[in-house]
């Protein structure tokens, strides 16, 4: 690793449109690459760690962003300070990146083939026959199945995890020095995630390239990582070797970012007795597409006799990848979806066999958090009137109401005078603490949270689920959690219930699962989870309780 | 009582600001305020034709054929029957208003509606209610409002109702789209898992994050039946008994050659209005949408 740097970021100043929240969205920020290494930068949103990247890359949205202090030195020559015709030769072919979102980076239009081709055609080398044995060879370096003939497909025949190779693929066409990539697995599955990491690990490996890495996840950073930069607001607090970042990590950031990882050991917990408060039987959902006049319409299994029980206290995660159905099983039990078979028994009453004016009353007993904080508040409604509105449509006079929202409010951490405000005055987080409280709004003996965390910061992701666990405590809730994060759910559920193509493959105690998987996907879903064999630190959770105890007094 | 107050405060302050941000947007974009201006000096002289002219635009006041600025207080001229072309306008500024605000409004009450519906609902209830839309879609507007109003009987209420039925399918249209995509969001379905009626969702929840195209696209509208209500004077099927400056034009077709000012000036006054609608529609849109705006510049 005592290789020479090929690339120096020194000072490195990049501006903000006026009106941002700080003046600099990278400031005076020093590193350096160094052939053969994999330099992971990690931080929260919004902390710069892109904007290098496309700094870099020659990618800001000049001139609202644009570079005001120092130079990004690569191979002798300073980036910022170089033509435009320039940058572009070495785009591509010196530097390569590959960014978040599979999906859209690939031109629907286009082959696979011409695709990765136009990367030769830009640079102008290879002669056509040439170009075409390469573009096969490196679909076979990536890894894609029948390389000789894939190159003539298009983009949505492919998997995301699939495009996400052909996109490292056209990174990687003319061997470049640098490979840059910008949260390449955050899209992803998590067994996609792994395959993907060991794809950029062999590559790097092969070509004795420069990776610089840039993602949220401490998971990923410690399956990958030679070496960690932590960024935040802008700043690099810490770098260092990956091993002392993660184990012994010195700044308070980087230990209060660390402490909030969620710990992949699940703890012990005791078993739940009593009767089932909600018992899902033999539940079935297909979807049917596009039933047209004269076609048939597409059937898509979604929940194929899924079965679970649920008691008083009781958190039951639903864990699985994308496409498992875990959403369609929650959004069945709200009764925001119609089932096509089984029952969701609660108490004394069939939830599936209700519809309309006669459903209306019970969804009290049975309440939702949503994923994406952003879209699940009315931006026209103001705080208060949003969580009180539930209570409201059940007869609640509306004054009683919002003196109970601004309860509400103060119960899940908020000042009551949040309910005079409009949910775009809020941060991420925040907003999610106020669906939580509309959900409690109507005393549900059951919370059904569809991934409630995904969609935020690491920190403020162990905020919310420390809420939520209290909460549930506190007022003895019952509640589905589904997520696909496995971590997440080693730490808040007592139960797990493993879904695959609509089906649970797996069912029991979570720390049984976890100990002592049995089906072949529970296994390869526990192997997947990146970081697995690294631990949290005691030094950052020790940081973690001092903090949180200083916060009490 | 302190703590209502206190607790009012920031509210009224927010709808302020945002007020005045929405003010801030429009009048960055000059046309708008051109627009909005000429707009204003229509309605002020609609609002005080009585007081500029207290006889009837009927009544003969002076010979005919009286050119432009010839005679004091006669500064548009007469007409053919030596009727006062300003009086005219000035009346014809209160009819064309009229049905413009009150059509728009006939055709948003009836497009909301069946815009909201079809969205929310979806399945066949929008199958049905869009093949209805498209019934009226495929229908010229302008034949359908002249048979229209031909059956009716030619008068303002008959206008007015004429113009309303041929323009609302944009509008349920443009709410449709609004709702279906709206419908599949978060919040909307955080209201039903809340328990709360159709009815509440589609008014309180959806209707209001759909108004800012609604707006819009009815500054634009009113301009369209101005136009229409024009149109259908011209051809004789105005309400007889109103001033309007279509009718205007229609009468003095016949002797555009010997008087040009007669049909010119309510021709002038019809351009500008319309102009103005739009650029104020423009403006709106600029406003309400601000991301898509600063995306077209």
């Amino acid at each position: 690793m005592a290789e020479r740097a090929i690339l120096e970021v020194e000072n490195l100043s990049i501006s903000l449109p006026s009106g941002a929240d700080r003046p600099l969205a990278v400031e005076e920020i020093s590193f350096a690459l160094a052939r053969n290494e994999i330099l992971c930068v990690v931080g929260e949103s919004g902390s710069g760690k892109s904007m290098c990247a496309n700094a870099i890359m020659g990618l800001l949205p000049r001139p609202h962003v644009q570079p005001v202090g120092g130079t990004i030195r690569f191979e002798g020559e300073d980036l910022l300070s170089l033509p435009e015709s320039r940058l572009r030769d070495l785009r591509g072919s010196r530097i390569g990146m590959i960014f978040q979102e599979p999906m859209t980076a690939l031109n629907p239009l286009m082959r696979i083939g011409e695709q990765i081709d136009e990367v030769f055609d830009a640079h102008g080398v290879l002669s056509k026959a040439e170009r075409r044995a390469r573009v096969v060879e490196l679909l076979r370096d990536v890894g894609l199945p029948d390389p000789e003939h894939l190159g003539e497909s298009y983009p949505f025949r492919l998997s995301g995890g699939q495009r996400q190779r052909v996109m490292i693929a056209m990174a990687l066409a003319l061997e470049p020095a640098i490979l840059i990539a910008d949260e390449p697995t955050t899209a992803l599955d998590v067994t996609t995630q792994a395959q993907i990491l060991d794809l950029i690990k062999k590559l790097q490996a092969e070509h004795h390239m420069a990776v610089m890495f840039i993602t949220h996840d401490f998971g990923v950073v410690a399956e990958i990582a030679d070496r960690v930069a932590v960024m935040q607001y802008g700043k690099i607090v810490e770098m260092g070797p990956a091993e002392q970042v993660l184990n012994d990590p010195q700044h308070d950031y980087t230990r209060r970012l660390i402490a909030a990882v969620p710990q992949f050991e699940p703890p012990e917990r005791p078993q739940i007795e009593g009767p089932p408060l909600l018992s899902v039987k033999a539940l079935e959902k297909t979807y049917v597409t596009e039933r047209g006049l004269f076609t048939q319409g597409r059937r898509v299994p979604a929940a194929q006799e899924v079965s679970f029980d649920i008691r008083k206290g009781e958190t039951l995660g639903l864990v699985g990848e994308s496409g498992s159905g875990k959403s369609t099983v929650g959004r069945c039990i709200v009764r925001l979806l119609d089932t096509d078979g089984g029952e969701i028994r609660f108490g004394e009453i069939d939830l599936a066999g209700l519809k309309g004016k006669a459903l209306r009353p019970h969804r009290r007993h049975v309440q939702m958090i949503f994923q994406d904080p952003y879209a699940s508040l009315n931006p026209r409604s103001k705080v208060g009137t949003i969580v009180a509105e539930g209570p409201i449509a059940h007869g609640t006079p509306r004054a009683e109401a919002l003196a109970r929202a601004h309860e509400l409010l103060h119960l899940v951490g908020l000042d009551p005078s949040a309910a005079e405000r409009f949910p775009h005055e809020f941060s991420g987080g925040q907003r999610q603490r106020i669906g939580i409280a509309r959900a409690l709004a109507l005393e549900p003996e059951l919370l059904v949270a569809d991934e409630p965390v995904s969609a935020l910061d690491v920190s403020v992701q162990a905020q919310v689920l420390d809420l939520l666990a209290e909460i549930k405590q506190r007022l003895h809730l019952a509640m589905l959690f589904i997520t696909h994060d496995l971590r997440v759910a080693a730490q808040i559920c007592d139960n797990i219930a493993v879904m695959k193509l609509g089906r649970i493959v797996e069912y029991g105690p979570t720390r049984r699962v976890f100990d002592d998987p049995q089906h072949a996907y529970t296994k390869a879903l526990l192997a997947a989870v990146p970081g697995k064999r690294w631990s949290i630190p005691e030094v950052a959770l020790e940081h973690a309780r001092q903090h949180a105890r200083r916060v009490a007094s | 009582m302190a703590t209502t107050t206190a607790s009012e405060k920031p509210q009224r302050s927010a709808r302020a600001q945002a007020f005045a941000d929405f003010c801030k947007r429009f009048a960055r974009n000059k046309g708008a305020v051109v627009g909005l201006v000429i707009l204003l000096a229509v309605v002020l002289l609609a609002l005080i034709a009585p007081l500029l002219y207290p006889a009837s635009p009927w009544q003969m006041v002076q010979r005919p054929f009286l050119p432009p600025m010839a005679t004091e207080g006669f500064w548009f001229g007469t007409d053919t029957l030596g009727r006062d072309i300003g009086a005219g306008l000035a009346y014809g500024a209160r009819i064309s208003l009229i049905v413009g605000i009150v059509s728009t409004v006939v055709a948003l009450t009836i497009g909301v509606t069946i815009g909201a519906l079809a969205g929310y609902y979806g399945g066949y209830l929008d199958d049905a209610l869009m093949r209805f839309t498209e019934f009226f879609q495929t229908i010229p507007n302008f034949a359908l409002a002249i048979v229209l109003v031909a059956i009716f009987q030619p008068s303002t209420t008959s206008v007015i109702i004429a113009i309303g039925i041929v323009s609302w399918p944009p509008v349920a249209r443009l709410v449709r789209g609004e709702f279906l995509s709206l419908r599949s969001r978060e919040f909307v379905q955080a209201s039903i898992v809340l328990g709360q009626s159709n009815g509440h969702i589609i008014t309180r929840q959806i209707l209001p994050n759909t108004l800012s195209p609604v707006i819009v696209m009815a500054s634009l509208m009113i301009a369209q039946a101005i136009l229409l209500e024009s149109s259908l004077s011209f051809l004789g099927l105005g309400d007889p008994n109103t001033m309007s400056w279509g009718y205007m034009i229609g009468a003095a077709r016949t002797v555009i050659r010997q008087a040009w000012w007669m049909s010119f000036f309510p021709g002038v006054a019809i351009l500008l209005t319309v102009l103005a609608l739009n650029l104020v529609g423009e403006g709106l849109n600029d406003a309400l949408n601000p991301r898509l705006a600063r995306k077209g510049r």
